[in-house]
């Protein structure tokens, strides 16, 4: 593995990004940072600018009107980059798969690395979903 | 010689002295905050992380001054931090009015930061450059008044050299009253010129996100963190220089001085930790009121011989 991978793994900085969600899966992804779970420890760190980011934290349904925004945010993020799904909206649109304003999932408009399932997932899923990517992306 | 100080001392140590200050800034932060906290190797894989990202420059920037900017902060703290070394290691070398050289260097890295921010095309990056530009603004005044009375103390020489030498004869200024007084200034207006809370409204994160910075990405930012950094190391080092009669390195006397940075770099971080951030406008009445008054006594009871 090369040394700049080695590095972004080591201290990915998250952008989170709401794409139409209920706020439960950001309150939950916002607990992450409290000082009972602490993911300082890996190095994450919320990024308040896209630019800064390394990872896409996503989380809703992606409807018609942010589906464009999550596309030119992607597109700002600097490469490498990973993009992780929160939530079951973003993995199979959850209670919403039947909604005029729900087209297509999120995979559908940008490549996602993780989707971490969960209505909302708990802090510890979150966690232990962003160590497999970890794993994941440190195995090639 | 020169570009051998310029190197190795300027660059190489002050850099690895600068991430490690970081790293105890970060760890005592996190504890004071019940948290764990990063490990020790974490602002070095930071840096490394955004040196090997992708650069992007925004539609609409003035291209060569948005990457030029960085460097220049680069070079500024790089070269203030080769003259304070040049100065601890041979008292003797330095020339007349180095002290003058060292405040106007200490200012570039935020120079660097306002160019840069307006370069960018950005509105929040403009509306934080233009607050950073009122920030230098207000602390300069008492930060240089603070910084004259170890001139006044080691008989109105403006040779670094000559203050140290002063205070390995006499003891550390900051024994006076005077001393005290311009050092408690000083600190105050570190705090500013680090841009650390309670004085960080140009780049207020939850506010306008970054401010300056927030076009940056890649090699750029990776250059902002690191001269951030090594501006954590310098500052208080130059503090050290004007108050606390320097670093001493040979012996024990490492252990003091060790002891000394330590001691500077702890109060600033607890001051980030217990207060909230002020409007520019309540930081520019802070410095141009209190402070100044603080600073301008100290200078007169420096002058009296107290």
């Amino acid at each position: 593995m090369s040394l700049k991978l080695k590095a972004l793994l080591k201290s990915p900085w998250v952008f989170h990004l709401s794409t139409g969600s209920c706020n439960n899966c950001d309150i939950e992804t916002l607990d992450c940072l409290t000082p009972r779970f602490d993911v300082e420890r890996f190095g994450i760190l919320l990024a308040g600018s896209i630019k800064h980011a390394d990872v896409l934290l996503v989380s809703g349904s992606c409807n018609r009107m942010s589906a464009e925004k999550l596309k030119t945010l992607y597109e700002q993020v600097p490469k490498p980059c990973l993009v992780v799904g929160i939530g079951t909206c973003t993995g199979s649109r959850g209670i919403f798969i039947d909604s005029y304003n729900c087209p297509v999932p999120l995979d559908k408009i940008i490549p996602v690395d993780a989707y971490i399932p969960g209505c909302p997932p708990k802090p510890e899923a979150i966690i232990a979903g962003v160590v497999k990517l970890i794993e994941k992306v440190g195995k090639g | 010689m020169i570009l051998l100080n310029l190197l190795v001392f300027g660059f190489l140590v002050t850099s690895i002295l600068g991430l490690t200050a970081s790293w105890v800034d970060r760890k005592v932060t996190a504890r004071v905050q019940y948290r764990v906290g990063p490990p020790f190797y974490q602002p070095l894989v930071d840096i490394i992380k955004l040196l090997g990202k992708e650069t992007l420059v925004p539609t609409g920037s003035y291209r060569s001054v948005f990457l030029g900017a960085p460097l220049l902060g680069l070079a500024g703290a790089v070269t203030a931090a080769s003259v304070l070394w040049m100065n601890q290691i041979h008292p003797q070398t330095g020339f007349t009015g180095d002290w003058i050289v060292v405040i106007y260097l200490l200012t570039i890295p935020s120079m660097s930061i306002i160019i840069g921010g307006f370069a960018s095309r950005n509105p929040l990056a403009s509306l934080g450059a233009s607050r950073e530009m009122k920030l230098v603004l207000s602390y300069e005044l008492p930060f240089i008044l603070a910084m004259l009375v170890p001139v006044v103390h080691s008989g109105l020489s403006i040779r670094l050299g000559d203050i140290l030498l002063a205070q390995r004869e006499a003891g550390a200024f900051a024994g006076n009253l005077s001393g005290i007084l311009a050092m408690l200034v000083g600190l105050l207006c570190i705090q500013a010129k680090l841009a650390l809370v309670p004085f960080d409204a140009p780049e207020a994160e939850t506010e306008i996100v970054h401010g300056p910075l927030i076009e940056y990405s890649g090699t750029g930012l990776a250059m902002y963190k690191l001269t951030k950094n090594m501006m954590l190391f310098i500052l208080p080092f130059f503090l050290i220089q004007m108050f606390l009669g320097g670093f001493s390195l040979a012996g024990w006397g490492i252990l003091w001085s060790v002891l000394k940075f330590v001691g500077v770099l702890a109060l600033i971080t607890v001051i980030r930790n217990t207060n909230p951030r002020v409007r520019i406008d309540q930081a520019m009445r802070f410095f141009w009121g209190p402070m100044t008054v603080i600073a301008a006594v100290s200078l007169i009871l420096a002058l009296l011989g107290l």
